[in-house]
């Protein structure tokens, strides 16, 4: 078979893969919007505060230095210490569950019954002020991220591929990664979801918030509880982007990615980011691919969109979103 | 209480702002934002180098220069209100770190007689200073940066690239489309195929681009990246095994935080430069006794002799040598806009006077001319070792083609002059 097919294939597949990554970020917006009808600007920024926050716990970084320094004209910057990843993710997952208790508390405690515009603003509000608080607490420079995880070409693929197809394809080891991680997650949450009380509390806010208060479930602490999650889904996709490029500020345009995602496979459904972040993962390089070439190329960023937006026109719920019908 | 009030904000603003005879360099720059890691080592080498004049020479000719920071985060409406918001004051020369506010600025310093300082970026046709009166582009520009490149990749190949695939990664900006013209020239020239290949803001997904590369098999790479894309860039270059000795970027793409993320994978990546590498420069100790051990010392300090701290205190050291001349040829040291133009006009830097800065062989010697405000437009090769953790200098000076540079500077000037209903100087 000629080398333009299997070039093809590989990079449908690349596609594939990039798309797990998108939905890896997709998957924080759907928990939040899912469970409190909020659309959480602040993802994106979740994510880099998340990564930055391990990077920070694990190479003993002492948070605030350059504030501290500047005050009292000390020369701090290092505890000294290095952490194991393992032990550096738990600890930045206990700080995100705390992230959650201080914006339910200081933000969303006092929104309550507001329009969703309203919570909107105050995520857009959110997600600057945690910008600004990464910067000042651990700096604006590039870091490596170093959890182990590995990159680079996976030379069973290729050389199985070569000795199959004499094409070699090419696959990132941290792309399969993403891909388990990401499937890991999707079981995780849904048996969390269907089969514990917390869970089940967590499905019925979502579907009816006035009768699940009804029968005594806290609006308050099920906010926390779904912040918590999708600041550890952040922290996972943190990890994977910032494994990828470093952590630095650009992770939080990642949300930017996740947006046609969250358009074509809706905003209410774990395998809809999935399957939205395949769908537009895949179309986006191989449009790149295909036609990138004739129009100048650079095309992935705004054919994502124009991709969700023609789903949108006969799918305006997305493809897995719930169709809001409203009676008046 | 009212009275009270009002003579609290008026001396407040007294205190603020530069006594009639400072020297005024605003600092348009960036520490927050996508760009930041870049933003914040140049603007702390820049505002360095100025505190260093001001604590260890009391200031240039006895003038203090002041140094009023305004955040652009890169961004080019803000960059604008940062001029706007600093030329009442006194300003005489800009710097913005970034060719969009270059752009919108070039209008601006022209009508209201400062001037525009664009070391490495900017309008590369504001070389031309028939046209561009008040715009400074030395010592080098985006143009004479590729051909450097091809230049370099002549010399390692025995001068003939005929045949070869070059393969040029770019910021899909109207920075990173710059060189696109001269390399197409370059490759009619010397017989060598280009293939471009854009690469979306901020660059943090480039999949397709290297695949292409890994199926198209380049036998070089030319990198015109910013910010974020560059460390992918590098990160996957590694990921699809591309020979880093054959990948080389621009003085854009070639900082210590652009390599580091990949690791071992960067070994061996190649950057152009402008300018020396390292701290092994007699002006560093001046800065470390006069500035840091002071405790006068920008942003968090950590930044002294990274490649972009280094880049910002070169532009600072232009920019004072600009001031330095006006003053001898004013013959005041109390200089206005105008003659600070003048100052950089007639700038000449030769290796005796970097070297009594404490800059021996840091820089290239230059003369500007009222025609010539571009310089010669050379630079060297610096390799990335990623187990020392540090850029060595791998090549001396190369020049780049001017024979083809000067027809598209000239092309392009004079373009914009008749745009503009501008009459061309010098005659």
């Amino acid at each position: 078979m000629p080398d333009t097919f299997f070039y093809a294939t590989e990079v449908m597949l690349n596609g594939l893969m990039a798309g797990v990554m998108y939905s890896l970020v997709a998957l924080g917006f759907v928990l939040i919007f899912k469970a409190s009808g909020i659309f959480n600007y602040a993802q994106g920024v979740l994510a880099l505060f998340a990564a930055l926050t391990l990077v920070g716990l694990q190479d003993g970084q002492i948070p605030f230095s350059h504030v501290i320094n500047a005050i009292f004209g000390t020369d701090l910057h290092n505890f000294g210490w290095t952490l194991p990843a393992v032990v550096a993710i738990a600890l930045t997952a206990v700080v995100m569950v705390g992230m959650a208790i201080l914006i339910e508390r200081y933000i969303l405690k006092h929104l309550v019954n507001q329009e969703p515009i309203i919570l909107f603003m105050a995520t857009i509000g959110l997600a600057y002020f945690l910008e600004g608080l990464g910067d000042v607490m651990w700096g604006s420079d590039i870091k490596k991220l170093d959890v182990g995880l590995p990159q680079g070409i996976s030379e069973t693929i290729e050389t199985a591929t070569y000795n199959w197809f004499g094409y070699g394809f090419f696959i990132d080891k941290l792309d399969i990664v993403a891909a388990l991680v990401a499937a890991a997650l999707v079981i995780a949450l849904t048996l969390f979801s269907q089969y514990t009380k917390y869970g089940r509390a967590l499905r019925a806010v979502a579907d009816d918030h006035q009768a699940a208060l009804s029968v005594g479930i806290s609006l308050r602490f099920i906010w926390v509880l779904v912040w918590s999650i999708a600041g550890f889904v952040a922290l996972v996709a943190g990890i994977m982007w910032g494994s990828k490029s470093g952590v630095q500020f650009s992770l939080s345009l990642i949300a930017l990615k996740a947006l046609p995602v969250l358009m074509l496979g809706g905003f209410t459904s774990i395998p809809g980011a999935i399957v939205g972040g395949l769908i537009i993962g895949m179309g986006e390089k191989l449009f790149e691919f295909s036609i990138g070439p004739m129009i100048g190329g650079a095309t992935e960023n705004w054919f994502a969109y124009v991709l969700a937006l023609l789903f949108l026109v006969f799918r305006p719920q997305g493809l897995f979103g719930e169709k809001i019908i409203e009676r008046v | 209480m009212k009275m009270k009030f009002t003579a609290l904000v008026a001396a407040a603003m007294m205190a603020a702002a530069p006594a009639l005879a400072d020297l005024v360099v605003p600092n348009l720059s960036y520490r927050t934002g996508p760009y930041a890691p870049g933003g914040v080592p140049y603007a702390d080498g820049f505002q360095d180098y100025f505190t260093l004049l001001n604590e260890r020479d009391g200031g240039i000719g006895g003038e203090k220069i002041v140094v009023p920071e305004c955040e652009t985060a890169y961004n080019t409406e803000k960059g604008v209100e940062c001029y706007e918001a600093t030329k009442g004051t006194g300003a005489l020369a800009y710097n913005p770190l970034s060719t969009g506010i270059t752009y919108q600025l070039i209008p601006k310093v022209t009508a209201d007689g400062s001037s525009l300082y664009t070391p490495g970026y900017g309008r590369t046709s504001a070389a031309n200073g028939k046209v561009f009166s008040n715009v400074f582009n030395y010592p080098a520009n985006y143009w004479t940066a590729a051909s450097v490149a091809v230049n370099y990749l002549l010399s390692e190949n025995g001068g003939d690239l005929k045949g070869k695939k070059i393969a040029l990664v770019y910021h899909n900006s109207a920075y990173g489309k710059e060189p696109i013209r001269t390399l197409e020239e370059l490759s009619k020239k010397h017989g060598f195929e280009l293939v471009q290949l854009p690469v979306e803001h901020p660059g943090q997904e480039q999949k397709s681009q290297w695949l292409q590369i890994r199926r198209e098999k380049p036998d070089n790479v030319i990198m015109y990246g910013w910010g974020v894309m560059n460390a992918v860039a590098i990160q996957e270059a590694a990921n699809i095994k591309y020979p880093m000795d054959q990948f080389i970027g621009i003085w854009w793409s070639g900082a210590e935080h652009d390599v580091l993320p990949a690791g071992d994978g960067a070994n061996g990546y190649k950057s152009l430069t402008m300018h020396g590498t390292g701290m092994d420069y007699p002006v560093y100790a001046d800065l470390k006794k006069y500035v840091a051990d002071a405790g006068k010392g920008a942003g968090a300090g950590d930044q002294v002799g990274t490649v972009l701290y280094s880049r910002g205190m070169y532009a600072a050291m232009v920019i004072a040598e600009a001031l330095r001349n006006a003053q001898a040829i004013a013959g005041t040291s109390a200089v206005n806009a105008a003659q600070v133009r003048d100052g950089f006009e007639t700038l000449e830097i030769t290796e005796a006077r970097m070297a009594e800065i404490g800059l021996p062989d840091f820089g290239q010697a230059f003369k500007s001319t009222c025609e010539d405000h571009g310089g010669p437009g050379m630079a060297r090769i610096q390799q990335w070792d990623a187990t020392a953790k540090k850029w060595n200098l791998i090549s001396g000076w190369i020049e780049p083609d001017m024979d083809v540079i000067q027809p598209l500077i000239m092309e392009d000037s004079e373009a914009f002059a008749a745009e503009n209903n501008i009459e061309p100087r010098c005659n």
